[in-house]
Formats: C-alpha cells, structure tokens, sequence
C-alpha cells in the first residue's frame, strides 16, 4: 500500500507542478530553473536522515558527499536565484532621464 | 521510528506548502523574489526538522553542510550573469549526483529490498547518473572547455540504444535479488554515467536551452526517485514540482524550434545541414556606418531591440541599455524582443537585460511584438541569426522551416549587428541580410553600440 500512496502523491504533485509552473512568464524563465533547482537539492533530506552514528564506512562517506552535494545545490541555487531576482526591477518614476 | 517522527513530517507539510506558494509567486516579477525566499524558508525548515531525527552523526553533516555551502556561496556570488547557463548546468548535475549517491548509501546500508524499492532505488540511481555526467557535458560545451559543436559519429544511435539496453538489463537483474547483485548496481552506476555523456555530446550549442530544461525535470524526477527509496513524501513532492517545471520549459523550447525533442536529442543539428539552402540566397547587402545608424535611431520613433546570444557573447546588455536610455531620452519608444530560444537556456536574455537595469516591463515576448511589427520603426537585431530569419516563414526547404521567429523583416527598418557574414548556428544564411529595408552593421556588438552612445552624446 505504502507505494500506492507515495505513487498518488507524486501525481497530484506533477499535475500540481504544471499548473503553478505553465503561469511563470518567460521572463523568469533562468530564475525558475535556478529555483527548481534548488528545490531539487530537497534529496539533503534523505542524506541528512542517512546519516547515521558510525565509523568511517562507505555509507558515510556516500552520506557525506550527498550532503555535500545537495547543500551546493540548496544554497548555491537560492542564493544565485535571489541575485538574479533582485536585479529584476521596474523603472521608478524618478530614475530615468 | 521516535517520538519525533510525526512533528518532523508536519513540518515537511509546512515546508511543501512554502515551496508550492513559493512558485506560486514566481508567476510576476514583482512578487518571485519574495516568493524564492518562502522557498528557501520551506527547505531551511525542512533541514532543520529532520536534524530531529534520532542517532544522526553531525560531525559528518557539519562537514558536508560546511563545504557544500561555502563552494554554493561562492559560486553563487562570483558567477556572471552571461554565464550563468554553465551554472545551471552544473547545480543540476549536482542534484542528480546527490540522488545517485543517496540511493547508493540507503542502498549499501540496507541491501534487504523489496522488488518495488530495488527498482526505485535503480531509477534514482540511473536518472542521477544521467543527471550528472549529461549536466557535465553541458556545462563543459556551454563553458567552451570542449567544442559545442554536435559530435556525431556514425552508429551514434546504435552505441546509445546499447547502453540504454544494457542498464535497463541491469536494472531488471537488479530489481530481482537485490541483496546479492552489487556488482550490477556498480555496473549500473558506471553506465548510467558513461549515458549521460554520449547522449549529450551529440546535441550543439544551440540546442542547450532544451538540453538543460531536460536534465533539470531529471534532476526532479531523481530527487522524486530517491524520495520512493527512503520512503518521504516530501522529496517526492518537490522532486515532482521541478521535474514538471523542467517538462514544460523543454516543450516550451521545442515548439519555439518547431522541432519535436526527439529531433533534438538525436539528431545532431548544426552538424549534419551545413549544406542546406546557402547557395541561392544571395543578394546584394547593405553596410551602414555608426553614422548611418544614428540618423536612423535618431529619426525612429519607435525601436526594438532583438537580442540573441551574441549579445552575451559580446557582453554588450549594459551598453544597450545604455542607448535604450539615450533613445527614450529623445522621444523613442524602446523594447525588447525576446525570442524563448534566444541565449543559451530559457531566459537567459531577460536576465542579461535585467542585470543591465533594464525594466522588466520593456522586455517583450515574441508573441506580443509580431502583431505589431507592423508598426515598429527600427528593429536593431543584436547576435540573433536563426531566431529572425525569413526562411522558417517563407522556405520549405530550410531546416528551420516553420520554426516561430520574430517577424522583424515586416519592421521599416531592420539593422543587423553582425561580426560578419558567417551563417548562424543551423549554418543557414539568412535572406533578412538581403532585404531592402536591412542594413548591416559590421563589427563586434559592443565596440559598435559604443559607437552608436557616442555618436548620441556627441550630439
């Protein structure tokens, strides 16, 4: 049952997905990506919960270097989403000549 | 299981609501920053909760979350906007390659599995694989560490079809008897890698927007595998928002090529239709001086600019925006227009032009401009080829016949920013050089819009 009901999540999210996504506009089409892209490093999660009390085995180091991984995706995406955002501004009535 | 279990997944409740709102604001330039950081409070909350989580070892998460932000933080900061496809690319990869290693760790700590979460666990393992090695590449071509160029070679599709054969084989021996084929999922491992790299070095430049658009709803779907693997929703939620995003920006950059994604994938554009259609466009072209450009911005009243990814190349977003300005300050009307393929990922244009300060609401999308081409005095064409050539209207012969472009032939009048006369990226020349109301202006794109701001300040 538990596949049934992890299926049926991963449906309503995708049909969820293409409804949020198909209204940004092109515009913010980089910005999106880099977004998702962040979300994606979401597996840290599995990573973090991985990562059980041990000795240095294989298990953590591939825990370890997941983490890594996944935390360059999380902060390095939010972080250089917010800077491209940031610089998407409307001209201010006083700002142009 | 501990008394903390249930908290830690409302929590992830709350974390998948603030990344659903998060892309909900994404929808309007004025809200997407705010809604980016609801996102990055959800996956905050998210880590922060499953740190709750009984017996975990944080010396090892302290290490990675350490280095992981600091490389993150870094490159974030340092990367330049025009470059910033080869960084999507790469933060891709990444995600895939934290999937595979996830599921690999669940995997080699709990080799016990059933058929269901064997064959999860290979998903995770292969889409990440892909992820990574495919994100690789394209970094690397977009980059420019290897030639972007499409390499093709002969029985191309046959090695691939192979390869893909030979992991789904292992994927199957796999998912049987998990517990005792690790050879096979480090076999799996090894083709999923080796995949990801020849079924992406045949794809050119050009054609990278759709390829990252893809490898991103890959970095998605192995973010959601992996969330099968380890039994949590939450992954399966998020993976599953990224990879619907990633679907639809790679249909939205197939349809504005007019070619299917199979064409795309497999056949080696830009490398194989050289010969096409060159020898009867010619004509006679129309050079213009920096003088000549000037009397005709000056007398315009309206001017849209149509940037393509030798606009990026050249760095020249700050000096265009430089002479929207000085036009607008006389009188002009300004825009631009943006194709979706233009650039080298999804809006990669709009980006450049709003690292320049240009407003977003001057940014226009090709559908908005061509009912009004009509009416638009001076289109300044700016490193765009393929995207504003006649023949996907007009030749049925050309490869990119009924490829969407912006109609600027129909402007008054149309000037083309050109280093010279070398066809673009699908190797077409292009007959909007040719037409009456063109006129070229040759030279590097931003030696030249100096030139023009010159020419506008001197006066």
């Amino acid at each position: 049952m538990e596949a049934v009901f992890l299926t049926f999540v991963f449906v309503l999210s995708i049909f969820l997905g293409f409804e949020l996504i198909s209204k940004v506009p092109s515009t913010l089409h980089t910005p999106l990506m880099s977004g998702s892209n962040a979300i994606s490093g979401i597996t840290m999660i599995g990573s973090l919960a991985s990562l059980k009390a041990d000795n240095l085995t294989v298990a953590v180091i591939l825990g370890t270097l997941a983490v890594t991984f996944a935390t360059i995706n999380v902060v390095g995406g939010y972080a250089v989403t917010n800077r491209m955002l940031e610089m998407f501004k409307k001209k201010d009535a006083g700002g142009a000549k | 299981m501990n008394t903390m279990t249930l908290p830690i997944n409302f929590a992830y409740v709350i974390s998948a609501g603030l990344f659903i709102f998060g892309l909900k604001m994404l929808s309007s330039p004025a809200t997407a920053r705010r809604g980016n950081m609801l996102s990055a409070l959800g996956m905050l909350l998210a880590i922060v909760v499953t740190l709750f989580n009984a017996g975990l070892d944080y010396k090892w998460i302290l290490v990675g979350v350490v280095i992981g932000s600091a490389i993150g933080l870094v490159a974030a900061y340092k990367v330049q906007m025009t470059s910033m496809p080869e960084m999507v690319a790469l933060f891709n990869g990444f995600g895939g390659i934290a999937s595979l290693l996830l599921a690999w760790g669940e995997y080699h700590q709990h080799p016990e599995l059933s058929v269901f979460i064997a064959l999860v666990t290979f998903l995770s393992a292969f889409i990440g694989g892909i992820t990574f090695s495919g994100s690789m590449v394209a970094f690397g071509k977009l980059a420019e560490m290897m030639p972007s160029k499409a390499i093709v070679f002969s029985g191309q599709h046959i090695v691939n079809g192979a390869i893909l054969l030979a992991a789904l084989v292992s994927g199957v021996i796999f998912a049987m008897n998990p517990a005792d084929t690790y050879a096979i999922f480090l076999v799996i491992v090894v083709v999923s890698l080796l995949f990801g790299v020849t079924s992406v070095i045949p794809i050119g430049g050009a054609d990278m927007p759709v390829v990252i658009s893809l490898l991103n709803s890959y970095s998605g779907l192995a973010a959601c595998a992996a969330g099968f693997v380890i039994n949590n929703t939450i992954l399966i939620v998020a993976g599953a928002l990224v990879g619907a995003s990633g679907i639809i920006l790679t249909n939205i950059m197939c349809k504005a090529m007019n070619r299917s994604l199979a064409n795309v994938l497999f056949s080696g554009f830009g490398a194989t239709t050289q010969t096409a259609g060159s020898a009867e466009q010619q004509g006679e072209i129309r050079p213009a001086t920096a003088e000549d450009v000037y009397y005709i911005l000056e007398a315009a009243d309206s001017v849209a600019f149509v940037p393509g990814y030798g606009l990026a190349v050249a760095q020249a977003q700050h000096v265009v925006q430089e002479l929207g300005e000085l036009l607008e300050a006389n009188g002009t009307e300004v825009c631009y227009a943006i194709h979706p393929v233009a650039g080298r990922m999804p809006g990669h244009m709009n980006v450049l032009l709003a690292e320049a300060n240009v407003s977003y609401d001057q940014l226009v999308e090709m559908d908005d401009i061509n009912p009004r081409m009509d009416s638009i005095d001076v289109c300044v064409v700016i490193g765009a080829n393929d995207v504003v050539n006649p023949a996907a209207l007009e030749d049925e012969s050309s490869p990119i016949y009924g490829m969407p472009i912006i109609e600027t032939f129909r402007a008054k009048t149309v000037i083309v920013l050109k280093r010279s006369m070398n066809p673009g990226f699908a190797g077409i020349q292009n007959a909007l050089f040719f037409n009456a109301n063109t006129r070229m202006y040759f030279g590097d794109a931003k030696a030249s819009i100096q030139a023009l701001v010159g020419e506008f300040k001197s006066d």
